[in-house]
C-alpha cells in the first residue's frame, strides 16, 4: 500500500472533522441535563440542514471551478412558493410539481452558466442577477405566505419517518423512543455521495479540479473549460432545487422571505469545509462537515436558551474568518517553500 | 453620422447618463398614459414648507446609495472585488449610535443618554475599523474580497442584533431626526450626500490618489515594483468604504429615528455594487468615473421610484431590478461586444454591395 501523506488541504479537512466533534463533544458535556447527547438531536441537525447539504454540495463545485453562485438561496424560495402554490391554487399533483422544478433548476443553471462562461461576465453579478430575478419572481407568484395541506403525496413525504433499530431511549411516560430520519436527510446524503464519487471517479469531476486549478494549463491539456464551467452551474442549480423541495418538505410553506442569506450559509460552509474560494481544492465531505458545525452551532445557541439566536452568526462568522486567515496562511507557506 | 453616434456611445459616462434618460423617458410617457402633465416628473413645488416632487423624492431616497457608491467605486477599482459587507456595517453603525444614544436597554427614549456627536462619533470609528478590518484580510492576508468581506456580511448585522437585544431602538429626538429630515427647505440626506461627493471628488481631482488607485487597480505587482504602496493604497479604499458604509448608516437611521437593525441597509450592498456597474466601470477593477457610478446610483433609486409608481410591490420590483443588471452586463460584456462588432460590419458590408 502507498502511504498518503497529509499535505496542507488533508490538513483543512482534518482541521474540520476534528472542530465538528469537539464541538458536539463540548455541546454533550455542558447540555447533557438537555438531551444534547441523545443520537435524535444529531439526526435533527441533518434534518433541518437536508436541504442545505444538498446546496452546498452544488455550492463546492462551482466554487472548484473558482466561481460562486450566490442565486441558490432565492432560488429555494421561488421552488417552495411554485410548490405551495401549484399544489393549493393551480391544483397539481406533487411529482408532476417537483419534475416542473427540477425542470426549472436545469434552465436556471443554463442561463447562468451561459452568461458565466461564454459571455465572460463575472459570477457573482450574473448570479446577483438571478437572485434578484429569482425573488422577485417569488412574490409575482404569490405575495401571500402559502402552506402546503392539501396534497397526500407531499405531506406524506414530509411526515414519513425512517425509524433506526437503536439508539432509543425512553422517555416519560415510559415508551421506548427510537430516533428517526426524514426522506429528505436520505436524498441529502445520497447527493452528497453521488457527488463525492463524481469529483473523485469521472472525467468531469476531475476536470472540475483541472479548470479551477489552473485555467491556462486545462485549456492546453484539451478541456473545454467554458463547457466545464457551464455544467457546473448547472449542476449547482439542479441540486438548489433538489434541496429547494428538501427544504419545501421541512417548511411546507411558501413565503416571499424564505430562505434569505441561506447562499452564504452555504458558501461559509464550503468554506469551512475546506474549498479554496480561488478553486481547485475541495472536497464534497468536507462540506458536509462545514454544514454540520453550522448545525451545530445553531443548535447549541438554541439548547442554551437565553443567547439570542444572532449569536450563532457571529460565531459562524468567527470560524469563517479563522478558516479563511488559515487558508491565506497555509498559501503563503506553500509559496515559501517554492 | 454613424461614426459620430459610434464616438457617443464610446465615451465613458454614455451608459449611465443613457440609462438615466430612458427612465425619464417611461415616466413622461406614463404621466401623459394616465393623463396627468407630460412633465410632472421634473415639477418641483414648495409644500409645507419643504420642497416636493418625484425628482426631489428620487434625489432624496437615493443619498445612501450614493454615498455607498463612493466607497464601492474605490474598492472595484482598486481590488478588482466588491465589499458586499456595507449593508450590514450600516445596521452595525445603527445599533452602535442608538445604543450609545439610548442606553442599553432602553427601547423608546426622548431625551439623549450621551451626547449626539458621541454617539456619531462612536458609531463613525466602529465603521471605519470595521473597513480597516476588511482592507486588511484583503490586502495583507490575499484573501479574495468577496469572502473577506462575507466576514462582516455575516457578523455586522448579528452585532448590531445583539447590542439592540434584538429589539428596534427608538431615539424620538429632533435633533436626531434633524439628518435624516430636512434642512429649512431642502431633505438633509441631499446634502449630505453632496457634500460626501464633493469632498470625494476634490480629493481625487487634486491629489494623486485617484491615480494611484487605477494603478493599483491595473497591475498590482507593476505598482508595487513602480513604488506604490500596493497593499497600503488597498487597505486605505476599504477604509473609506467602511466609513462611507457608516455615513449612508447615519442617514439611514436618522430617516427613521430608530435602530431597526434587521432592515436598515438590507440588500443595500447589492444596489451599490450595481450602481458601480451601471456607472460603466468595470468591475475587474482599474479605471473609474466617480460620476458615472453617482449617477448609476440615482438611476437605481429612480428605477426603483419609477416600478413603484407604476403600481409594482416592493417584493416584485427585483425581477425587473435582475433584468436591469443582466442586459447592463450583457452589453458590457467583451465576447457580446465582438459579435454586435461582427454584426455590423456583416451588415456594412451588404449595404456596401447593395
Amino acid at each position: 500500500m502507498k502511504k498518503k501523506k497529509i499535505n496542507s488541504n488533508n490538513l483543512l479537512l482534518l482541521i474540520t472533522i476534528v472542530l465538528f466533534f469537539v464541538m458536539y463533544a463540548a455541546g454533550c458535556a455542558v447540555y447533557a441535563d438537555k438531551g444534547f447527547t441523545r443520537l435524535q438531536t444529531f439526526l435533527n441537525i441533518l434534518i433541518n440542514n437536508a436541504g442545505l447539504i444538498c446546496v452546498t454540495a452544488g455550492m463546492t463545485c462551482v466554487m472548484l471551478t473558482g466561481g460562486i453562485d450566490i442565486s441558490v438561496g432565492s432560488l429555494i424560495a421561488m421552488d417552495c412558493m411554485i410548490l405551495a402554490v401549484g399544489i393549493e391554487q393551480w391544483g397539481w399533483s406533487s411529482p408532476v410539481l417537483m419534475f416542473l422544478i427540477l425542470a426549472i433548476g436545469i434552465v436556471f443553471g443554463i442561463m447562468q452558466g451561459f452568461c458565466i462562461a461564454y459571455l465572460d461576465i463575472q459570477p457573482f453579478i450574473v448570479t446577483m442577477a438571478g437572485m434578484f430575478f429569482a425573488r422577485g419572481m417569488t412574490a409575482v407568484i404569490c405575495k401571500e405566505q402559502v402552506s402546503i395541506v392539501s396534497d397526500k403525496i407531499f405531506t406524506m413525504l414530509s411526515s414519513f419517518k425512517i425509524s433506526l433499530p437503536f439508539g432509543g431511549y425512553i422517555n416519560k411516560k415510559g415508551i421506548m423512543q427510537y430516533p428517526y430520519l426524514r426522506v429528505t436527510v436520505v436524498v441529502a446524503l445520497i447527493v452528497v455521495l453521488a457527488i463525492y464519487l463524481m469529483l473523485k471517479y469521472t472525467r468531469f469531476g476531475r476536470s472540475l479540479y483541472a479548470v479551477g486549478g489552473n485555467q491556462q494549463s486545462a485549456t492546453l491539456m484539451g478541456l473545454d473549460v467554458k463547457k466545464t464551467k457551464m455544467k457546473a452551474y448547472i449542476l449547482s442549480s439542479f441540486l438548489t432545487s433538489i434541496g429547494g423541495i428538501c427544504y419545501c418538505l421541512n417548511t411546507m410553506a411558501g413565503t416571499t422571505t424564505q430562505a434569505t442569506g441561506l447562499e452564504m450559509d452555504a458558501i461559509s460552509s464550503a468554506v469551512i469545509g475546506g474549498t479554496l474560494l480561488t478553486g481547485g481544492v475541495g472536497n464534497v465531505i468536507g462540506s458536509l462537515f462545514g454544514v454540520l458545525i453550522n448545525g451545530t452551532i445553531s443548535t447549541l445557541v438554541k439548547t442554551n436558551g437565553k443567547l439570542i439566536s444572532s449569536w450563532s452568526n457571529i460565531v459562524t462568522a468567527v470560524l469563517l474568518c479563522f478558516f479563511i486567515v488559515l487558508q491565506s496562511v497555509f498559501a503563503l507557506v506553500k509559496e515559501r517553500k517554492k | 453620422m454613424m461614426s459620430s453616434i459610434k464616438k457617443l456611445t464610446q465615451k465613458r459616462l454614455f451608459l449611465p447618463i443613457f440609462s438615466m434618460i430612458l427612465v425619464m423617458l417611461i415616466n413622461v410617457v406614463y404621466d401623459i398614459a394616465m393623463g396627468g402633465a407630460p412633465l410632472g416628473f421634473f415639477m418641483i413645488s414648495i409644500k409645507n414648507g419643504v420642497l416636493y416632487g418625484r425628482l426631489i423624492d428620487i434625489l432624496n431616497r437615493g443619498s445612501e446609495i450614493a454615498i455607498l457608491a463612493i466607497g464601492m467605486t474605490l474598492v472595484v477599482s482598486a481590488s478588482g472585488g466588491t465589499d458586499i459587507s456595507v449593508g450590514s456595517v450600516m445596521s452595525l453603525y445603527a445599533g452602535v449610535c442608538c445604543l450609545i444614544l439610548a442606553g442599553y436597554g432602553n427601547v423608546n427614549v426622548q431625551q439623549y443618554a450621551h451626547p449626539l456627536l458621541a454617539g456619531i462619533g462612536v458609531g463613525l470609528l466602529v465603521t471605519l475599523i470595521c473597513g480597516i478590518f476588511n482592507g486588511f484580510l484583503v490586502a495583507y492576508m490575499n484573501i479574495q474580497p468577496m469572502v473577506a468581506t462575507l466576514i462582516l456580511w455575516s457578523a455586522g448585522r448579528a452585532i448590531g442584533l445583539l447590542l439592540c437585544n434584538s429589539q428596534i431602538v427608538y431615539v424620538r429626538v429632533p435633533s436626531f431626526q434633524k439628518l435624516g429630515g430636512y434642512c429649512s427647505i431642502i431633505p438633509t440626506p441631499i446634502i449630505v450626500a453632496a457634500v460626501c461627493v464633493a469632498i470625494a471628488a476634490v480629493i481625487l481631482h487634486f491629489t494623486a490618489l485617484g491615480t494611484y488607485i487605477q494603478s493599483v487597480g491595473i497591475n498590482k505587482r507593476a505598482s508595487r515594483i513602480a513604488g506604490f504602496n500596493s497593499a497600503k493604497i488597498i487597505l486605505m479604499c476599504y477604509a473609506i468604504c467602511g466609513l462611507c458604509a457608516g455615513l449612508a448608516g447615519m442617514v439611514a437611521t436618522s430617516r427613521i429615528y430608530s435602530a431597526d437593525t434587521n432592515n436598515i441597509g438590507l440588500n443595500m450592498e447589492l444596489d451599490a455594487i450595481l450602481s458601480v456597474a451601471l456607472g460603466g466601470n468595470s468591475l475587474g477593477g482599474g479605471k473609474f468615473s466617480l460620476a458615472g457610478s453617482i449617477i448609476g446610483a440615482y438611476t437605481i433609486q429612480a428605477i426603483t421610484t419609477t416600478l413603484y409608481a407604476l403600481g409594482v410591490s416592493s417584493a416584485q420590483a427585483p425581477v425587473f431590478k435582475a433584468i436591469v443588471v443582466i442586459i447592463i452586463v450583457v452589453i458590457q460584456a467583451e465576447p457580446a461586444k465582438a459579435f454586435f462588432k461582427k454584426l455590423t460590419k456583416k451588415s456594412g458590408k451588404e449595404a456596401a454591395r447593395a
